[in-house]
C-alpha cells in the first residue's frame, strides 16, 4: 500500500518526465525547478524543454551598458515576432542563469520590463520561446560595478 | 634609443587618452542607468506606507498623526518639507522632518520619542519613520526649497551649520568640506555634490530621503548624516540632535530656490 | 500576506501598460548573515495578472529578481475602468493579491 508521500513522489516523477517530453507545455509543473537551478543558458533551455538557441534580430533586450549596482539592474524583453510562448531572461554568469520565465499568450504583448540581480559583468540574453521549442535570442553584455562609499 | 623613448611617450599618451575617453563613457552610462530607474522609484512602497501611517490611530494614545504641525499648521503636509528644518514655538527649537515626527509621535500618539531615537535605524518604529519621511517628502515633489531664516534660533542654526561643515576633526582630520566642499569631487563612481553652492545644496539635500538600491533600504537624512559621519570616523551623533539639524539647516538654506526630488532613488 | 503594491494601470491606445512595484525582500540565498551562516533563499515564484478577473499573464521568478520587484507589461485590449489583478505567491507558500482600475 502506497503512503501518500510515495504517491506523490511517484506522480511527480511521472509529471517531470511528462514536462521533458514536452507534452504538456508551460503548465505541466508550474515552477521548474532544474530550470532555475541550471548553470548554463543551454542548461536553462534544456530544462525548458526548448531547442539550441540561435541569435535573432526579432528578438530585442534593452538595458543600460553599465550599472552602477548589481543588485538592481533594470531589463526589457521582447520580440516582433509572432506567437511567442515564453520571454525568458538569463544573466549567463549568475550562480543560478535563468532570472525569469514570462509566459505569452493573445492577451498581452510579449513586451516585459523588471530589474534583475547580476553578481558580476555578464551577458545577458532575452530567448524567445516558440510553440515549436524553438528558441531565438538577443544578449546584451551588461557592465556591472559597485559605487564608491556615498551617495 | 631615443626614438624608443618618444615611441613609449607617444603611447603613454595613446593610453592616457582612450582611459579619458572611456572615463566620459563610463558617466554616461551611469547616468543612463540612473535614468532607467526613475519609473518605479521602490521608495514608492514607502510612501504608501507612511500616508497609512500619518492617518491610522497607533500608540498608547490611539490617534493619528492628523493633527501633527510639520510647520505650516496642523495637519498641513502639503509643502512642509522645503521649509524644514524651521523653528517650532511648541519645542522652542528648531526641528527637522525627523525629530518633528518623533514630536507628534509622543504628544499625539503618546510614544516614547527617546527609546526611538535610540532604536536602530530600519527597526521597529524607526521602519515606520522611513515610510512617514517618504510620503511627506513626496508631498513636496518638485517644489521649491523655502527654509525661514526669519527668527533668531533659525540664523544661529544656520550659522552653527556652516561653521560644523568645515571643522575639521577624528582621525582622518576630516570635514564634511573634504567631500562636498569644492566642485567636481567623486569617490570612485559616485559624484558628490559642492554642498557649499547652491545648485550642489539643493540636489544634495534635495534628494534625500532616498531607496538606496544597493539596500533595498530607505533612508532619511538622519540616516544620511549618520553614515557620514561613520564614513569620517567621527563618533555617531544622537538622533535628532541639534548638530544634525545644524547641518540640515546650512544645507537647506544654501539650496533656496532649488527643486526637491525626494524620495529619490540612489545606488 | 506581505505589503501592499502598487499598481499603475494606464490606457495607451487599445492597450493598458501595466506598471507594478512588489514590497517582497527577494532574498537570494547566496548572501551571509553576520554570523557568517547562510541566509535561506526567500523569493517570489509565481506571478500572475488579471484582466476583469481572467488570467492574462503568469510568469515564473527565480531568486536573480531584484529585491522590491519591478514588473512592467502590456495588456491587450484594456480600457480604462477594467480591473487589474496582480498575485504573486513566494517560496514560503505566502501570498498577496492586489487591485488596480485602468485610467
Amino acid at each position: 500500500m502506497q503512503t501518500r508521500r510515495e504517491t506523490l513522489h511517484r506522480s511527480a516523477v511521472v509529471a517531470s518526465l511528462l514536462a521533458a517530453t514536452g507534452l504538456f507545455p508551460q503548465f505541466a509543473w508550474a515552477y521548474n525547478n532544474t530550470a532555475f537551478d541550471a548553470k548554463s543558458v543551454p542548461d536553462v533551455l534544456k530544462a525548458l524543454g526548448a531547442g539550441a538557441p540561435v541569435a535573432s534580430k526579432d528578438v530585442m533586450i534593452e538595458g543600460p551598458d553599465i550599472a552602477e549596482n548589481g543588485a538592481v539592474v533594470p531589463v526589457g524583453a521582447s520580440t516582433t515576432l509572432a506567437g511567442p510562448k515564453q520571454i525568458l531572461i538569463l544573466v549567463e554568469k549568475n550562480p543560478s542563469t535563468l532570472a525569469a520565465v514570462f509566459h505569452v499568450n493573445d492577451s498581452i504583448e510579449p513586451n516585459f520590463k523588471t530589474r534583475v540581480k547580476m553578481g558580476q559583468t555578464s551577458d545577458v540574453y532575452v530567448v524567445a520561446v516558440m510553440a515549436d521549442g524553438r528558441a531565438l535570442f538577443a544578449k546584451k553584455e551588461i557592465k556591472v560595478t559597485l559605487g564608491g562609499c556615498g551617495g | 634609443m631615443r626614438m624608443t623613448k618618444i615611441l613609449a611617450m607617444a603611447a603613454l599618451v595613446g593610453l592616457a587618452a582612450s582611459a579619458a575617453w572611456a572615463q566620459k563613457t563610463t558617466e554616461e552610462g551611469i547616468a543612463e542607468y540612473r535614468a532607467m530607474l526613475q519609473d518605479g522609484n521602490p521608495a514608492e512602497l514607502f510612501e504608501a506606507k507612511g500616508e497609512d501611517l500619518w492617518k491610522k490611530p497607533r500608540g498608547p494614545k490611539n490617534a493619528s498623526l492628523e493633527k501633527c504641525d510639520l510647520g505650516k499648521g496642523a495637519g498641513v503636509v502639503k509643502g512642509a518639507f522645503v521649509e524644514l528644518p524651521r523653528y517650532f514655538p511648541d519645542t522652542k527649537r528648531v526641528q527637522d522632518l525627523e525629530s518633528r515626527l518623533l514630536t507628534c509621535m509622543e504628544t499625539l500618539q503618546g510614544f516614547n520619542a527617546a527609546e526611538i531615537a535610540n532604536t536602530p535605524f530600519g527597526k521597529g518604529e524607526q521602519a515606520n519613520l522611513e515610510g512617514l519621511v517618504a510620503w511627506i517628502s513626496s508631498e513636496s515633489r518638485g517644489m521649491k526649497f523655502n527654509l525661514p531664516q526669519s527668527r533668531t534660533e533659525e540664523k544661529t542654526m544656520y550659522e552653527v551649520g556652516k561653521r560644523l561643515f568645515f571643522a575639521r576633526a577624528g582621525t582622518h582630520d576630516f570635514a564634511c568640506a573634504s567631500c562636498h566642499g569644492t566642485d567636481n569631487k567623486r569617490i570612485r563612481l559616485q559624484d558628490l555634490p559642492n554642498l557649499t553652492k547652491p545648485s550642489g545644496a539643493a540636489s544634495g539635500f534635495g534628494s534625500w530621503p532616498a531607496y538606496r538600491v544597493s539596500s533595498g533600504e530607505l533612508w532619511g537624512m538622519q540616516r544620511r548624516l549618520n553614515d557620514c559621519y561613520r564614513q569620517q570616523r567621527f563618533p555617531y551623533p544622537r538622533f535628532g540632535s541639534d548638530a544634525t539639524i545644524a547641518l540640515a539647516v546650512y544645507m537647506g538654506v544654501t539650496g533656496k530656490g532649488g527643486e526637491s526630488v525626494a524620495p529619490a532613488i540612489k545606488r | 500576506m506581505g505589503d501592499p503594491m502598487r499598481i499603475r494601470a494606464q490606457v495607451a491606445g487599445a492597450n493598458a501598460v501595466v506598471r507594478v512595484l512588489m514590497a517582497h525582500e527577494m532574498e537570494s540565498g547566496q548572501r551571509k548573515d553576520s554570523a557568517g551562516k547562510m541566509i535561506p533563499a526567500w523569493h517570489i515564484q509565481d506571478v500572475t495578472a488579471t484582466l476583469n478577473g481572467k488570467t492574462v499573464m503568469t510568469a515564473e521568478w527565480g531568486p536573480a529578481v531584484s529585491k522590491n520587484p519591478f514588473l512592467q507589461f502590456t495588456v491587450k485590449g484594456a480600457k480604462a475602468g477594467d480591473k487589474i489583478g496582480i498575485s504573486w505567491k513566494d517560496t514560503k507558500g505566502d501570498s498577496r493579491t492586489d487591485e488596480a482600475t485602468v485610467s
